[in-house]
């Protein structure tokens, strides 16, 4: 792994609804730890992981920042939003659990698979929300296979 | 076909209205888009989906279908079985993914 | 399977230009997007009833190698663009999700999850 430039961070600013440019800072990630010479099953986990994150910011939210930091051992993706928040946090963590409109669930999104998909993907995750004010996720994921 | 004639391939768990399995199946539709099965399933179909919310039995028992089928292990809540079963909706689950449940039954009813 | 094996079982439309010269061994049936990304395994062709571009991206952040459309979908260019920028081929078939899936599964393309 190419280790002469770490930690390398970036962050992206996501809006609300935006479902055509979804994807982007995910991608960007992706590009970033492929360049790195990460394991590509790693790399997909994260970038799974990621993209959920980012979908969740333009379904519910007005909009939200993703923060990505990359070092020789592990990456930290903060996603962070204003949106309604969580009422509870343990429900919107059940398979198959949703909140979303009709409309997102016709766009293939809502199918409450997001928070839980983002857990089994990461190392760690922390889902911090309060309702009113706005949502926070934090992830890590070990770059290094064991 | 009978509903009945699928299970063990298609490795069904019936959770509603066990009194319907001998319904005729005329088809299947695959689709986890309420408004795409509102407009496309045929009466008689069986509906293959992963979705598991309250909305799938009204559809269900709108269109006819034969059946719901949910996919990957997933079974719809308690409130739901109920509201299916009050609407003589039959709800069966498969272990199997989407695509290899159509297949299977696919092959059943083609054969 | 190879895509052009795909493209005569189910009289398929390429969508894009580039490469099709290429192989899935699995296939994923589904229009909800997250669950693509929880089940759907690296190396496979997803067959969906969703045309917007960020059915493109999903495909690429899951490792996916081409997108069969169903029942005749045609995506906007915007969506058509994106998968030529990252070398997914994109189908269209006017078959059903189910009929489309009960015949691949006659060869040797496996579920995912």
């Amino acid at each position: 792994m190419n280790q002469d430039k770490m930690p390398i961070e970036g962050s992206f600013q996501i809006i609300g609804g935006n479902f055509t440019t979804a994807g982007e800072a995910s991608s960007e990630v992706k590009t970033v730890l492929t360049d790195l010479g990460v394991d590509g099953d790693i790399i997909r986990r994260i970038a799974i992981a990621t993209f959920e994150a980012e979908m969740n910011v333009i379904i519910y939210a007005a909009a939200g920042q993703l923060f990505y930091e990359v070092t020789d051992e592990y990456i930290k993706i903060r996603v962070q939003d204003m949106g309604p928040g969580i009422e509870d946090t343990n429900r919107a963590m059940q398979e198959g659990y949703s909140t979303a409109p009709e409309w997102v669930r016709n766009m293939g999104w809502g199918a409450g698979m997001g928070l839980p998909n983002m857990k089994k993907n990461a190392d760690t995750f922390l889902l911090d929300s309060v309702v009113g004010e706005g949502t926070t996720v934090e992830m890590t994921m070990n770059l290094i296979k064991e | 076909m009978k509903i009945s004639d699928a299970i063990d391939e298609l490795q069904l768990q019936v959770k509603t209205c066990k009194d319907k399995l001998s319904t005729e199946v005329t088809g299947a539709y695959v689709s986890d888009l309420l408004s795409d099965v509102m407009g496309n399933l045929q009466q008689g179909n069986i509906w293959i989906t992963l979705q598991i919310h309250m909305n799938i039995v009204a559809i269900a028992s709108l269109k006819n279908a034969a059946a719901i089928i949910t996919i990957g292990g997933r079974s719809p809540q308690y409130d739901v079985l109920e509201k299916a079963a009050s609407e003589k909706v039959v709800i069966m689950s498969t272990p199997l993914s989407a695509f290899e449940t159509a297949g299977r039954l696919y092959s059943l009813l083609n054969k | 399977m190879t895509l052009k094996e795909i493209i005569t079982a189910l009289d398929a439309t390429v969508l894009t230009e580039g490469d099709i010269d290429i192989s899935v061994q699995h296939a994923c049936s589904a229009d909800l997007m997250s669950d693509v990304l929880y089940y759907c395994k690296a190396n496979s062709l997803l067959i969906t009833g969703l045309i917007q571009p960020h059915v493109v991206r999903t495909a690429e952040i899951a490792g996916i190698k081409a997108i069969l459309f169903v029942q005749n979908k045609k995506p906007d260019i915007t969506t058509i663009e994106l998968a030529q920028k990252k070398k997914i081929p994109l189908l269209n078939t006017s078959l059903c999700m189910y009929k489309a899936s009960g015949i691949l599964f006659k060869y040797d393309l496996n579920g995912c999850g």
